[in-house]
């Protein structure tokens, strides 16, 4: 037993020496050399600033802008404490919020029919700080957007075309805007 | 075709195909022959002569048994003190204070049985030592700890007459350096191009476009998350795990992320095959488990694919499935598959809410748990599905009037009574405090309103899956629950060590005392055990033992959420 004991602790150390040393070593050092932003968030320019995380998703509540979708993270999109609403999909009071959420895009867009309101955006993401929206999210807003910044639907059509991720390859998984991308190519268009 | 139907196949084709060359690896590997990362031994060399172990001494079970459980209990206080003390301790540059004892106390016990129940958030319940001290350290050698108890049952079961279990501390230190780090380096790799952090710095603080500020947590996630998956451990970097876009920004990323859940769990049937020269029984097996996996798999893509029929009514497009709790880059059907892979095997990290799944995905996940032997934990799984394999001889034995034996050695009551004793304490412990936890929020309304994050029906779903998520030591929750409080602490605390060690140490116990026994050789009246007939048995009495038993508490919970609507 004792001879047990002073084995596992020596085997311990020479485990953490092996991985929270050794094996964090050379991750650390590959994310220097080969990570995006060399081993932090990945983040997005705007004329040489950060504006935001390239994955992280930001609140946006302007009419200029696209919207992302609702979030549970903190007051909303608080990127230091990530959070899904963990509400079941039988929840009244949840189906009574969703709903609401409904009607207030419907005010915002009232060139919309009901059934045109996607899913996504009336729904929480998982991580409260989901980055993306779906495609016909972003189709949604375009009138609304176009008008707010006095440019043409096909203009604006335009760009959301531009900024669209494709899936993999073309062929694995879901299509998707990135929100803060989008906008930002407005942004960078209006000048 | 659907474009997200197409990715979930793609990752379910990845895992078949390249789970067989790694099984064939891991035999070799732990048989001593030659293989290609031969260039780690004198690394190994060395780590066993600073922790002055004879990796050559052969162990017996009893021997092999206390080697495992002494440095699990030494794992207990390393991590207990380090997570108490972590707001003193360096690499804490968000200032995030220690653990109270309850919570270092589950947290502990919940990373050292390699389940990874998680009742703090990644951001600010640890500092960035503690999370590659006791977290990340934790994942790789907890999972390394389940993989050598196999290795040693491997050894029982290859050989003739044996008391021979082989090396325990040898089998630990190698499945460390020669599958688990190999790999999870070359998933670190990929994660981290695709934008995954890997840094030090504390939170980075951006204004955005709006102009407000958002501050933005990230660390060295690359390093965690690449093992969460491999090691099925499944203990998040962040709070939301790998539904968080820096944990997991990409379809590659989760891709890669969910191969990486189950291609360990697989090749371990594969390396038995190998091992044991009986390519045809692990095929059986694989099937079986294979099947399993895929029902749920195509049942969770049409719920979720499907959508919310409460959103439905609503009369809004669902086109993209039931979306409340996903995220738009993995999509309905990438949670869908993910929910069913996390819980085949004991991983438990998630991609999606699933206290937000429709109650039926909810169902299937909790199923499996239950059953907990499809593929299962690395080491382990195979190890619950072995228990099955005992009773499964034993009773179609009795049905044709065979003398039941497997591999050539009789079963008798001795191990039938340990195998039943493992097969039952699975839903025992679940059912049990499921029951109080139940008792208790009916007898006390504001205890419900503080533990509960959804009334009745879901109410129940969420307190069955923590426990039943404990046992099976899964590690993925109804995050919906308030889990952190002394009862929840300290009852998941419990229930995790007898989820961990009953079924251990009794299925080594099986293991060595069938290997003790005298070898038989195949005759005619041999009961065969890699035929389709007696895959079927074993799956039905895995059904008839492991599902049934939580039938009605299943009805009370998913299905009644279902049929409320």
């Amino acid at each position: 037993m004792k001879s047990n004991l002073l084995k596992s602790l020596r085997l311990t150390l020479v485990f953490c020496v092996f991985f929270s040393v050794f094996y964090i070593f050379v991750l650390w050092v590959f994310a220097k050399v080969a990570g995006p932003n060399g081993g932090n968030a990945e983040v997005v320019l705007l004329d040489g600033k950060v504006v935001g995380g390239a994955n992280v998703g930001q609140k946006f509540t302007k009419d200029i802008y696209f919207w992302g979708r609702p979030s549970c993270a903190g007051d909303g999109y608080d990127a230091s404490s990530s959070c899904g609403s963990n509400k079941g999909t039988t929840n009244e009071e949840y189906l009574a919020e969703v709903e609401s959420r409904v009607d207030t895009f419907l005010v915002k867009h009232p060139y919309l029919k009901r059934e045109e309101v996607p899913a996504d955006i009336v729904t929480a993401s998982g991580s409260g700080l989901d980055p993306d929206i779906s495609v016909a999210s972003a189709y949604a807003q375009v009138k609304r957007v176009a008008t707010a910044r006095g440019l043409s639907e096909e203009k604006v059509k335009e760009i959301v075309g531009m900024t669209l991720q494709g899936p993999l390859c073309g062929m694995f998984g879901p299509a998707k805007v990135n929100v803060l991308k989008l906008n930002l190519a407005l942004d960078e268009n209006a000048d | 075709m659907n474009t997200e139907i197409l990715g979930s196949v793609l990752q379910v084709v990845l895992m078949v195909v390249l789970a067989y060359p790694l099984g064939r690896y891991i035999a070799k590997v732990y048989k001593g022959e030659r293989v290609w990362t031969d260039f780690m031994a004198p690394v190994e060399k060395w780590m066993f002569r600073l922790s002055g172990i004879n990796p050559a001494e052969s162990m017996n079970w009893k021997k092999f048994l206390v080697a495992l459980l002494t440095i699990n209990v030494f794992w207990f206080f390393w991590g207990m003190f380090l997570l108490v003390a972590q707001g003193h301790l360096p690499l804490n540059p968000d200032g995030n204070p220690g653990q109270t004892p309850d919570q270092a106390f589950n947290t502990c016990i919940s990373f050292m049985v390699n389940c990874n129940l998680q009742h703090y958030s990644g951001e600010s319940g640890l500092t960035y030592f503690t999370q590659l001290f006791v977290i990340m350290l934790f994942q790789f050698i907890t999972a390394a700890t389940g993989m050598a108890a196999l290795a040693g049952i491997f050894r029982a079961m290859a050989a003739r007459t044996t008391s021979d279990f082989g090396n325990f501390w040898a089998l630990l230190v190698k499945s460390c350096t020669r599958v688990l780090f190999p790999l999870a380096l070359v998933v670190g790799f990929i994660l981290i191009v695709e934008g995954v952090p890997m840094g030090f710095d504390g939170k980075m603080e951006v204004t955005t476009l709006e102009g407000e500020t958002q501050m933005i947590s990230q660390g060295p996630a690359a390093a965690i998350v690449p093992i969460k998956q491999l090691g099925t451990n499944g203990g998040g970097y962040f709070g939301v795990n790998s539904s968080h876009p820096l944990e997991n920004p990409t379809f590659l990323t989760n891709m890669v992320e969910c191969w990486s859940i189950l291609v360990i769990p697989m090749a371990m049937v594969f390396a038995l095959g190998f091992y044991l020269k009986r390519k045809k029984l692990a095929f059986t097996i694989f099937g079986v488990m294979l099947f399993a996996y895929l029902v749920g798999v195509v049942g969770a893509h049409y719920f979720e694919m499907r959508g919310s029929d409460q959103i439905a009514r609503m009369g809004i497009s669902q086109e993209l499935g039931s979306m409340e709790g996903k995220e738009i880059r993995v999509g309905s059907a990438g949670t869908a598959l993910w929910s069913q892979t996390t819980t085949v095997t004991s991983n438990g990290s998630v991609n999606g809410m699933h206290d937000s799944l429709t109650p039926m995905t909810g169902m299937l996940a909790m199923l499996n748990m239950m059953i907990n032997c499809w593929f299962g934990g690395v080491g382990v799984g195979f190890m619950n599905y072995y228990v099955f394999i005992i009773i499964a001889v034993f009773i179609s034995g009795l049905m044709v009037g065979r003398t039941p034996e497997f591999l050539g050695r009789k079963v008798e009551a001795r191990e039938m009574k340990i195998a039943m004793i493992v097969a039952l304490s699975h839903p025992f412990f679940i059912l049990l405090f499921t029951a109080i936890a139940s008792f208790l929020v009916a007898h006390d309304p504001e205890l419900a309103a503080t533990w509960l994050n959804n009334p009745s029906f879901h109410g129940l779903s969420e307190m069955l899956y923590e426990y039943t998520s404990s046992a099976a030591n899964n590690g993925s929750g109804f995050e919906g629950l308030s889990d952190n409080t002394y009862f929840w602490n300290y009852t998941c605390g419990i229930v995790l060590i007898m989820g961990r060690y009953l079924p251990i140490v009794g299925q080594v116990a099986i293991a060595g005392l069938l290997a003790g026994k005298k070898f038989i050789p195949e005759s005619a009246g041999t009961l065969k055990t890699d035929t389709s007939t007696f895959a079927i048995m074993t799956f039905l009495v895995i059904f008839i033992v492991a599902a049934l038993s939580f039938f009605p508490v299943l009805t009370l919970g998913p299905i009644a959420d279902y049929l409320s609507f």
